[in-house]
């Protein structure tokens, strides 16, 4: 089947595809199968029991890379979707999810995509995941992510996760197990404009010997739009953990930042830090003195910010 | 070029207003001029003055014949007034090289950006990607704020103690750096310092102090001045004495 301008556009956007790519890939499209590919060593299952795919990567694969956006373009969709990873022992992969809603009605589109990945031991996964909303229409776009990620000993997850702009309310939950030596790091970007809110809450349990969990909210709150962010992070044996939330507030935003650190270990070594607050005069005045106006330089920093 | 008629800059302190920049009269036409004077002197605020961060409470501003004493921070830069901090700002994201591409208003390629780190010490390679944030010293984000001056090339340029935080680069390197935006800008250089060096080679030496300015002539003429002031000399016969005692 052959995607429409619109849809190309927002496949763009979310996964940086210009064509459909070569590797292993599963496109939904207003909430049913449109395009899959599996490769020698990457295998994509539709459940059977419910809506989602079950997506299978060998022990030992290197180097490739799997896509699996969303797109819905149907106003009034509610998709509701379960994918679960499976990634082999000592596979080094990177994993490419993202949503875009173009919504040009008056009913809401939502997608919520529950993502599970089980990671052996010593595998390693860099998982990208950008959301994305459009749309000329009064309906409201609503993305509400879970993400559950269980490593094994030595394992190690980086995940970056995206919120562009263009989403109404998001509600987004990650939860986190983590065995020896396993590795978790997380960076946020969250952008929110107009009435939008949207809810970041982290938890990680980090069980193993010597883990370590790093995770880092960036985000930017303008208009009246509003953001809540909790991050709890439970130390239970040696590990070290950190989490940091930096937001920039404008206009008549609210940011909340509500981090909890448990240690119920003498050797688990936490820190947090939060810092919310506008964009400082200084660098404003820095770029103005280049020349840029006040705009552009809020633009600047701003998208530095996010970069 | 540039002209400062009357000009005051007033604050609100404990014991009612005080006079930061009291009726300061200045024309500058020379092309390398230094300002120095003692730690609060005012020097700064006259600086921040020039590049319109501060408003004057009373006087005008005029660069090339144009009032600019209303004029935005922006509109005086786009009309070629450059300003060097003296503590330059760290910023999350931004890198060396967006900040230098800012600064000279025009896309650059990587060698071009780099070229602009290699003339003020930096080992460009190491730098173009980097972050301007907390991870850089503060004598590194100097070299950058003086590369991104010279990435500017304004006719007017103002340098807040450029020499402060870099203390390892020689300042011929620096001395040097001046010179080259001297001949390619064919503009104007006004730098507050307090450096001997710096001051040797300047056009014109301003003694700034308590907001007026008290000494104003040729290098050669203020300099000797300067270096016999009153304490200058107490400062000398206090270790003259101690040295004397052991």
């Amino acid at each position: 089947m052959a995607l429409d301008k619109m849809q190309m556009n927002l496949l763009k956007t979310i996964a940086d595809l210009e064509k459909v790519p070569d590797g292993a890939f599963n496109l939904r499209l207003d909430g049913g199968l449109a395009m899959r590919n599996n490769t020698e060593n990457i295998t994509i299952e539709t459940k059977q029991d419910k809506p989602g795919i079950d997506i299978y990567i060998k022990a030992g694969t290197k180097n490739e890379r799997v896509d699996i956006p969303v797109i819905v373009s149907k106003t009034g969709l509610k998709d509701l979707v379960y994918n679960d990873f499976y990634i082999g022992e000592g596979a080094d992969v990177l994993i490419v999810a993202g949503c875009g809603i173009h919504n040009d009605g008056s009913e809401k589109s939502e997608h919520d995509g529950i993502h599970a990945f089980h990671l052996a031991k010593n595998a390693r996964v860099k998982y990208v995941e950008k959301h994305y909303g459009e749309g000329e229409g009064t309906g409201e776009r609503i993305l509400n992510p879970t993400t559950e990620v269980d490593i094994a000993e030595g394992g190690y997850l980086e995940m970056e996760t995206a919120q562009i702009k263009g989403v109404d309310s998001t509600k987004r939950v990650t939860r986190a197990v983590l065995g020896d030596k396993a590795t978790l790091i997380i960076h946020e970007k969250i952008m929110t404009h107009g009435k939008q809110s949207a809810e970041t809450d982290f938890a990680v349990d980090m069980n193993g010997f010597d883990c370590g969990a790093h995770v880092v909210s960036r985000s930017v709150a303008k208009d009246n739009s509003h953001q809540h962010f909790t991050s709890l992070i439970n130390g239970n044996n040696q590990c070290n953990g950190h989490t940091e939330c930096d937001a920039i507030i404008m206009d008549n935003a609210g940011v909340t930042a509500d981090p909890k650190l448990t240690a119920n270990h003498v050797d688990a070594s936490l820190i947090h830090e939060a810092a919310i607050g506008k964009i400082a005069g200084e660098q404003l005045i820095k770029l103005m003195s280049l020349g840029l106006s006040e705009k552009e330089a809020e633009e600047q920093i701003i998208n530095g910010f996010l970069k | 070029m540039l002209e400062l008629q009357n000009v005051s800059f007033q604050v609100d302190s404990e014991n009612g207003q005080k006079e930061i920049i009291d009726s300061v009269n200045l024309r500058i036409d020379e092309r390398f001029v230094a300002i120095t004077g003692p730690n609060g002197g005012g020097k700064s605020t006259l600086a921040k003055l020039i590049m319109g961060i501060y408003k004057p409470t009373a006087g005008k501003i005029i660069f090339n014949g144009v009032d600019i004493t209303d004029k935005s921070i922006t509109e005086r830069a786009q009309m070629g007034i450059t300003f060097a901090f003296q503590q330059p700002v760290r910023f999350k994201g931004i890198t060396v090289s967006d900040l230098i591409t800012l600064a000279s208003a025009k896309e650059l390629n990587t060698s071009q950006v780099c070229n602009y780190l290699s003339e003020v010490g930096l080992c460009a390679r190491d730098y173009v990607d980097r972050e301007v944030n907390e991870s850089l010293s503060g004598g590194e984000l100097k070299r950058i704020e003086i590369a991104m001056a010279m990435a500017r090339g304004t006719e007017l340029t103002v340098f807040d103690e450029p020499e402060a935080g870099i203390d390892l680069w020689s300042f011929k390197n620096l001395i040097s750096v001046f010179r080259k935006m001297y001949d390619k800008t064919n503009g104007s250089i006004i730098i507050i310092s307090h450096q001997e060096r710096i001051l040797n080679i300047a056009d014109r030496i301003i003694v700034i102090a308590d907001g007026k300015i008290t000494n104003d002539g040729k290098g050669e003429a203020v300099l000797p001045e300067l270096l016999g002031t009153q304490s200058a000399t107490d400062a000398c016969t206090v270790l003259k004495n101690k040295v004397d005692m052991e």
